[in-house]
């Protein structure tokens, strides 16, 4: 599948190209497959390829001198991209503990939802959700999948401190805030496992394309976890996806 | 080693940041007036990616334990060694129990002092720019140690055409080009916005620099795009954020305008009630 993309300059460092507004895995797919593609070209001076949801952002190491030429350069990428590229993907099973003392606003959200907060646990923990990027804070997962049972306007009021390993909803969207932070999501668990380790090369497992499923641990569990995650010797549950 | 007796508003050590891990929600960070902290290596004959201490309003106390060489570009902040007046863009010699202290501040908001061969603290994801999370510390303290290079002759070929420039200090011109939601707004908004006189409001940091008055608009929000430093954001209230080298990776503001280069230099050398105007290249 190929889209009409709008390439725009932005500054003189940077190339946007955008698809057409909206979130979808076929758009997903076709971002990743066009940033690998344009990353496998090894065009002269690209420095960095940040995607998100319907956008590539293709930064140059210093000013490009012809925006048209940057720009043929990238349509020409974008016609030899292979329809569909299969990109290697890995699903992550994350142990969340749903229990009272890490979901601060589980209840709050059961009442205002009026659904059961098992039903909620249970919703959330059985989607298998996909990352479309990393954005926010350093390991943020732009997540989708979210049973839209569980959509939840943000807080009016942010809260100042949500715990690192929060698992949130905002809107329509879940994620995992992976460090100390403000905001304004609903907090209905708490993961023992490190989303960003700045000591590490590759300090975030997932990349977008992966998929995350949450299962619920027992307040107990999730201590050994996160025991043997700080020791280190934690060896999160994976697998990979052909498709 | 440099100690630091005092700290001053915030001191923070910046290089010229990461770059390749944009990707990971990991900001660029690095110096927020790049031109001064490179002026300030290149008078050393530092590589311009040696790590630098951004000064913020008030400056730190420092005592060095090592003979070395220091510059100082950036703001003006009446830097003193010892008890004399030293001058800024200028290759200054320091010997061991010297101590450097600044004044007033004079012009801009951010000085940057090079070290002879950079200032040698922790590198993370091939930076040593602070920033929370990534680096153990985000500013400097009391009673910190930085570790430098060890003594040796400066070069002074390095500086011998070197012409500092200081005009872009109190510039309040701000060098712009459209950003991809520029089109978005009517031709009145675009003529506001380019002829408008804007204030720097009291929330302005390493992240962001927030302006006073509003643009009057009916956009809503963009899908969450990626965002650079420089990237000028239109709030739902109409106000504007300016994009600083801490800022997000990602945001979903309409990005109406992008700063060039040494816009951004002016803008980090700004505080509040400060005026600029917006000029399309």
């Amino acid at each position: 599948m190929r889209f009409e993309l709008a390439y725009k300059p932005y500054g003189l460092h940077a190339i946007l190209v955008a698809w057409p507004a909206s979130i979808s895995e076929t758009i997903l797919q076709d971002v990743l497959a066009f940033k690998q593609t344009v990353l496998e070209s090894k065009v002269q001076q690209v420095s960095e390829v940040v995607t998100a949801y319907h956008s590539v952002l293709v930064i140059y190491e210093s000013a490009y001198s012809d925006f048209n030429r940057e720009v043929a350069l990238l349509k020409a990428i974008y016609a030899s991209k292979a329809p569909y590229k299969a990109l290697i993907k890995t699903l992550w099973r994350i142990p969340v503990c749903y229990e009272a003392d890490h979901a601060p606003d589980l209840e709050a959200l059961a009442k205002a939802k009026k659904i059961a907060q098992g039903t909620i646990v249970k919703k959330h923990s059985s989607a298998v959700y996909t990352v479309y990027f990393i954005g926010f804070l350093p390991g943020f997962l732009y997540l989708g999948g979210l049973d839209a049972q569980l959509y939840m306007p943000r807080k009016a009021t942010p809260a100042l401190r949500v715990e690192k390993g929060s698992v949130a909803i905002g809107g329509e969207q879940t994620g995992v805030y992976p460090s100390v932070s403000p905001g304004g999501w609903h907090v209905i668990g708490n993961t023992p496992i490190d989303f960003f380790d700045a000591t590490k090369e590759t300090p975030c497992f997932a990349q977008p394309g992966d998929r995350i499923v949450f299962y619920p641990v027992s307040l107990e569990m999730y201590n050994d976890i996160q025991t043997l995650v700080k020791g280190g010797v934690y060896q999160l549950e994976s697998e990979v996806l052909n498709d | 080693m440099i100690k630091v007796l005092r700290s001053g508003f915030y001191s923070s050590i910046q290089d010229l940041g990461r770059q390749g891990v944009m990707h990971y929600g990991v900001p660029q960070s690095g110096a927020m007036d790049r031109y001064a902290a490179r002026l300030a290596n290149m008078l050393l004959g530092n590589e311009e990616t040696a790590a630098v201490m951004e000064i913020t309003m008030t400056g730190p106390v420092l005592e060095f334990e090592t003979d070395t060489y220091i510059c100082l570009s950036g703001a003006e902040m009446s830097p003193k060694l010892n008890d004399s007046i030293i001058a800024v863009n200028k290759p200054i010699k320091v010997l061991a129990g010297d101590v450097l202290s600044f004044g007033k501040l004079q012009t801009g908001f951010r000085s940057y002092l090079a070290v002879l061969g950079g200032l040698l603290t922790e590198t993370v994801l091939h930076s040593r720019s602070m920033y929370q999370g990534i680096t153990k510390q985000v500013t400097l303290f009391k009673n910190d140690v930085l570790p430098i290079a060890s003594s040796k002759p400066l070069n002074t070929m390095h500086h011998a055409n070197i012409r500092p420039n200081s005009t872009y200090l109190t510039e309040n011109r701000l060098a712009v080009f459209k950003g991809p939601e520029f089109g978005m707004l009517s031709r009145e908004q675009q003529e506001h916005l380019l002829s408008f006189q804007f204030s720097i409001s009291k929330t302005h940091n390493r992240m962001g620099y927030h302006l006073k008055e509003r643009l009057e608009h009916n956009l809503g929000s963009i899908i969450t795009s990626p965002v650079l430093p420089g990237t000028v954001q239109l709030t739902p209230s109409g106000t504007l954020i300016v994009l600083m080298r801490d800022c997000q990776t990602t945001g979903g503001y309409p990005r109406i305008l992008q700063l060039s280069e040494m816009a951004m230099h002016t803008l980090a050398q700004k505080f509040t009630g400060q005026t600029v105007r917006f000029k399309l290249l």
